[in-house]
């Protein structure tokens, strides 16, 4: 649920990285908080807890400019990946505007992509949400694997695994070289505010 | 979810209330904030050196976990979190389904005035927001 400030002339809106556990989401938030410059981010916050998974969110709240006099401001979150954590992942999507599916190329892990796709989906459906009309984007990320001994699956069989029947964008990645992080920023970005314009601002002035 | 838009005047009366009810009671900041975290009003002496951001994400989070924890041992919700703290202490409240009032405030007032406070200011946040 986007945030409209008619006083500040503000659009708040929310982007949720999600994604299977150690597929990379809190990378895409540390990369892009690294390469932001300082007037356009905010503080990024995450919970430390023991071990490197993330167990509640991540949260880095962005400054993207004006549009028609609005400034637009973007907080990303991530969610838990692992599985057992489905209730922390589920609040966390309470009033998403746009997401963004990493997905993990090991083969080891092809079945947990398709599974949290699968959860992804039934998480939205309980907020009254359908994947198919939200702004998404998918992140083949770990992409410098590719070229390593490590059993990778290739774009074709991730595209067809997750992205047969959504047919939205998607953007090879290395989220722990900065490669591919931006691109996927811009277009998630691009999507959620013409969604949140498209719903509100617009309807408003029409 | 509802949709939320905030108009100018809804901001001013909402911030009156607060100002009225719990910064003229000694409270030090009170953050009206929604169940995803977005800030709806911000008032108080102390509100600009917080992380206002960072407080109301975890606030909504910390609220949505503990209803879960109130769905595991069979309540419905709880209404209310306090955390007491050597010099200021924190209290979120609901505010119908939707809202979360977040008070922060030190020993000089009581968490019972801050709960009467808060209570009242429900009733009329509710039909601010209501009205619209």
């Amino acid at each position: 649920m986007a945030l409209i400030d008619l006083s500040k002339r503000e659009v708040h809106c929310k982007i949720v990285y999600c994604g299977p556990g150690r597929c990379g989401k809190t990378t895409n938030l540390l990369s892009v908080y690294e390469s932001m410059a300082e007037k356009d981010r905010g503080k990024m916050l995450t919970i430390d807890t023991k071990g490197d998974r993330t167990l509640f969110f991540d949260l880095l709240p962005l400054n993207l400019g004006t549009i028609r006099g609005f400034n637009i401001r973007i907080q990303l979150y991530t969610v838990p990946g692992q599985t057992m954590y489905e209730a922390t992942r589920k609040l966390v999507l309470k009033g998403v505007d746009g997401l963004v599916f990493v997905a993990d190329p090991l083969k080891v892990r092809r079945q947990s992509n398709i599974e949290s796709l699968d959860d992804l989906r039934r998480h939205l459906q309980d907020y009254g949400l359908k994947i198919e009309k939200m702004p998404l984007v998918i992140q083949y990320n770990k992409r410098d694997l590719a070229d390593t001994p490590t059993p990778t699956l290739t774009i074709e069989e991730l595209e067809s695994d997750l992205n047969d029947t959504l047919k939205v964008k998607t953007f090879p990645a290395s989220a722990i070289e900065g490669v591919g992080v931006f691109e996927t920023l811009q277009e998630i970005s691009k999507q959620t505010v013409r969604y949140v314009a498209n719903k509100h601002l617009l309807a408003d002035m029409k | 979810m509802r949709d939320f838009i905030l108009t100018a005047g809804m901001i001013e009366k909402t911030r009156m209330a607060i100002e009225n009810s719990l910064i003229s009671a000694g409270v030090r900041t009170a953050l009206l904030i929604d169940g995803a975290g977005n800030i709806l009003s911000n008032c108080g002496k102390d509100s600009s050196d917080i992380d206002t951001i960072s407080l109301a994400a975890l606030a909504a989070a910390n609220l949505g976990a503990t209803s879960q924890i109130a769905k595991l041992i069979g309540e419905e919700d709880f209404s209310l979190l306090f955390h007491k703290g050597k010099t200021d202490n924190i209290h979120f409240g609901r505010i119908g389904s939707e809202l979360i009032l977040i008070t922060i405030f030190r020993e000089d007032v009581s968490l019972g005035l801050v709960r009467c406070r808060v209570s009242e200011l429900a009733k009329t946040i509710t039909e601010i927001f209501e009205d619209n």
